[in-house]
């Protein structure tokens, strides 16, 4: 699991600071792709009454959910993996096009300590995958960021209707580790 | 190529949406958008023109928002089969107020007419109830489609499933707005929502 995190930068409730943010942003559908670095998130959403959390086959499922949220009347946020992003790519197309307020939190691999090089690739091309497709790149690196990233992303995201990703740093949740 | 006995996909978009009432209709990306537009512009009308493989997904968010509204999606076989995960999402939530229509020509129309994998391998009514919508049916009758119309007005007995048996015939292509933006407006204003 989550081994070797830096415990300066770590502290234990940074999940429950993005969960306070999406419940004051009104966010009501949470599409998620199962991922050790949400877990904690994905267990508050399923645990809320306002809140309905959705597992995905894969990640561009939840960019249509979203707009099909969006035009009966609600808000949504996607939580993904970096490597899901780029399952995303054609369906992030219809964010400009519909215009839909678009969140997306995204725990990163492929940096920070990354042991696996199955994960480099897409982990390093995340940020420019997003920015070409026209979404705006917020970045946390440590926990004690992550409130105000949360609040800057969500106002702009739903407020400005300016798509918005927040990669959640591997630094942040810590390097996944698997070898001796 | 054309076999008997195949219902026409004009008069099976017409039949589903001739009593529509306060139905939300999402177009799949190509013909089946053209249809819907063919039965009549409404203010209620999701037309799809890129995200092929979205439109089931757009109408699971639309149905959980708007769990009293009924939401039809009508789309082809080609975008069903691009987006075939989201069987099994949809039978993981139940909304009980979608209903997913797929016009089934065993071919890919726009592009050429190009062999999909229904005609000789997939059989999207076994894999929608495998993906635990009970109500999945195979309709090969006009009075399958209008029987199933009506079920579309039941918000409590979903989600349901159709695969329709189409012929292959080009039909005149009628063209939506194209404007994505006005489209989702136009639905949210329908549905009592402020623009921001």
């Amino acid at each position: 699991m989550h081994a070797r995190a830096d415990a300066a930068d770590t502290a234990p409730n940074w999940h429950d600071d993005i969960f306070a943010t999406l419940q004051r942003f009104d966010v009501r559908q949470v599409p998620y792709v199962p991922d050790a670095g949400h877990s904690k998130l994905i267990q508050r959403v399923l645990g809320s009454s306002s809140m309905r959390g959705i597992p995905l086959t894969t990640e561009e499922e939840g960019v249509a959910l979203l707009a099909g949220a969006w035009t009966g009347g609600q808000r949504g946020v996607l939580l993904m993996q970096s490597s899901g992003v780029g399952n995303c790519i054609n369906m992030l197309s219809l964010i400009p096009i519909l215009r839909f307020p678009f969140l997306t939190l995204v725990t990163m691999r492929g940096e920070w300590g990354e042991f696996n090089p199955w994960q480099v690739p897409m982990g390093s091309t995340t940020q420019g995958v997003f920015e070409l497709s026209g979404v705006k790149v917020l970045r946390a690196s440590n926990a004690a960021e992550v409130p105000a990233v949360l609040e800057a992303a969500a106002a702009q995201a739903y407020n400005a209707l300016t798509p918005t990703a927040v990669l959640l740093s591997q630094r942040l949740i810590g390097a996944k580790v698997f070898t001796k | 190529m054309s076999k008997a006995n195949l219902l026409d996909r004009r008069q099976v978009v017409s039949a589903l949406l001739a009593n529509r009432k306060d139905v939300v209709a999402i177009g799949g990306l190509g013909a089946s958008t053209n249809d819907i537009t063919a039965a009549g512009d409404h203010a209620r009308n999701f037309y799809l023109w890129g995200g092929m493989g979205g439109a089931a997904m757009i109408g699971l968010g639309l149905a959980l928002a708007q769990p009293k509204l009924p939401v039809l999606v009508i789309t082809g076989d080609g975008e069903m089969l691009m987006g075939m995960g989201s069987l099994a999402t949809i039978g993981l939530q139940k909304p009980s107020n979608l209903s997913i229509v797929v016009l089934d020509n065993e071919a890919y129309g726009e592009t050429g007419g190009q062999t999909s994998h229904t005609s000789a391998a997939a059989d999207l009514v076994g894999v929608a109830r495998a993906c635990g919508i009970v109500d999945s049916r195979a309709i090969s009758t006009m009075a399958e489609v209008e029987a199933f119309a009506k079920a579309v007005h039941d918000v409590t007995a979903g989600p349901r499933f159709a695969n329709v048996k189409i012929d292959s015939a080009n039909v005149e292509r009628i063209l939506p707005s194209r404007d994505g933006t006005y489209i989702v407006n136009r639905i949210r204003g329908d549905l009592g929502f402020q623009p921001i």
